[in-house]
């Protein structure tokens, strides 16, 4: 496996029109493991995962990853709306490994494998748009493992999942992690970050506004915007509460 | 009027081998212009609703106002082409069912692919962004697109095959409606109409319909069995 990818981003900024969305993020990643990203509703924590993934192009700043510029390192990206084709569930992990120029025996191999990992091995044949919401997931989960990415972008990846489920897809991120590859999660299920990340970060006000390790910022946060997030404080009425 | 109509179904249930001639042709024209339309216009819409391209907006409004051009525009633009005097002159393919066939594939190309533009565009919303991720190239997505949406593109490609065999303009003029040899089922309708042959017009509008219904219950069955292979 390769090594984990450190991400360095700097003065970020995204705007749609005239609406600022993102307004001058700076993370610095340089763990291996697994970084969370936490934040209300509408924060923009989804923009940021598609900025990273190059889905969006920023208004300003950079964005890197990886040791060396310019190869740009394996990314995979779990939605938080996966979005499947009306094939196949084998199908559907095998198209996502079709840019990788593997050959076919190879292929299939890892489409099983894939499959067994997050407990659809039995569903192969079954046609995925037909899963539950919850095996849709796990779905988007195998075609991200099968492509061993070195940087993997979850996006609440748990949102829709039953506790067992929840807990076998935590187990494989936690897995995939330890073999080299980094993750970013995006995620509201607080013990979820707890389990799973080394460091958290905060996105509040189109700003990272606390970054560091889960446990002391989830127990002490520092930004008022932290601890309102944290206090289950909507962020409407903090801010009348501020302003 | 009730003459008319009981010559009619004995011209029907008679089986008048010149009317099934003639239905034959009309199927074999416009079933082939579909045919190769098909292959041309998904395409072709496929590809235009993923690329992202200067003038894109002008291609698509080109396309769909195409979907409406006159068949009888076609045929006479075509027919100039193919005439004797034309730069295609020497083809020799004026008033055969090849010209026929050409001219009807130009007729359902745009329909083709503007509507194939339309709904692969709308998968591309919920699907697009996925595939892109994934690090797929334009014509790779396109293909999943297409493929993603087979089941509504064969109501598109049915569409084009009623627009295709209920035109008369252009058959008529690069046919020329020679009996025996390209007269469909609509210049035929309307030659018997003015002859004052109600009856045989009658019976092959009938027979014409009938067809239309029958390609579109094939269509739809191999649709639903299709859909109930996938699950
Ligand atoms: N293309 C767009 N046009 C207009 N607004 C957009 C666009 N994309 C994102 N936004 C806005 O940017 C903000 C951030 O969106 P984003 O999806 O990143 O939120 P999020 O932090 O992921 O929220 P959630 O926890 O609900 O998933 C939202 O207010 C959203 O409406
Ligand atoms: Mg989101």
């Amino acid at each position: 496996m390769s090594p984990s990818v450190p991400i360095a981003i700097e003065r970020l900024r995204y705007r749609v029109g005239d609406l600022p969305i993102l307004n001058g993020v700076d993370i610095t990643v340089t763990s291996p493991g697994i970084t969370a990203i936490i934040g209300a509703n509408g924060a923009g924590k989804s923009v940021l995962l598609r900025l990273i993934d190059g889905l969006l192009v920023p208004t300003s700043g950079t964005i890197r990853i990886g040791a060396s510029a310019g190869s740009r390192p394996g990314t995979a990206f779990v939605f938080q709306r996966p979005g499947m084709v009306r094939a196949s569930v084998a199908a559907n992990v095998s198209l996502a490994l079709a840019p990788l120029g593997l050959d076919a025996g190879e292929r299939r191999e890892r489409v099983r494998a894939a499959l067994d990992h997050v407990g659809l091995g039995d569903r192969a044949g079954a046609p995925a748009t037909r899963l539950s919401g919850g095996e849709q997931q796990r779905l988007a989960l195998a075609r991200a493992w099968a492509r061993k990415p070195d940087l993997l972008l979850l996006d609440e990846p748990t949102a829709n999942l039953d506790p067992a489920s929840a807990q076998a897809i935590e187990e494989l991120v936690a897995s995939m992690a330890r073999a080299g590859t980094k993750v970013v999660l995006v995620s509201h299920n607080l013990g979820q970050v707890m389990r799973l990340a080394e460091d958290v970060v905060v996105l509040a006000d189109g700003l990272a506004v606390e970054h560091g390790p889960a446990r002391s910022l989830l127990s002490s946060p520092r930004s008022p915007q932290a601890r309102a997030y944290l206090a289950g404080e909507l962020p409407w009425t903090s801010f009348a509460a501020h302003s | 009027m009730f003459q008319t109509l009981q010559d009619t179904l004995s011209r029907i249930a008679a089986l008048d081998p010149e009317v099934i001639a003639i239905a034959g042709l009309s199927l074999r024209v416009s079933l082939s212009a579909v045919g190769l339309a098909t292959l041309v216009g998904v395409p072709l819409g496929g590809l235009v609703a993923v690329a992202s391209f200067r003038g894109r907006r002008a291609v698509v409004g080109l396309l769909n106002a195409a979907m409406g051009l006159p068949p009888v525009v076609i045929g006479l633009v075509l027919y100039l082409l193919l005439s004797r005097s034309g730069p295609f002159g020497g083809l020799g393919l004026l008033f055969t069912p090849s010209a026929m066939i050409a001219a009807q594939t130009i007729l359902v190309v745009p329909l083709i692919a503007a509507l194939t533009r339309q709904i692969v565009a709308d998968a591309e919303d919920h699907l697009g962004e996925q595939l892109r991720s994934l690090g797929l190239g334009r014509v790779r997505r396109a293909a999943i697109l297409i493929f993603d949406t087979r089941f509504s593109l064969v109501t598109a490609i049915l569409a084009a095959f009623g627009r295709a065999i209920s035109e008369i303009g252009a058959v008529l003029v690069v046919g020329g409606n020679i009996d025996g040899y390209t007269r469909t089922m609509t210049t035929a309708i309307s030659l018997e109409t003015q002859k004052g042959d109600l009856p045989l017009a009658l019976a092959l509008g009938i027979v014409l319909i009938a067809i239309v219904v029958a390609v579109s219950a094939v269509a739809s069955l191999l649709r639903s069995y299709a859909m109930r292979a996938y699950g």
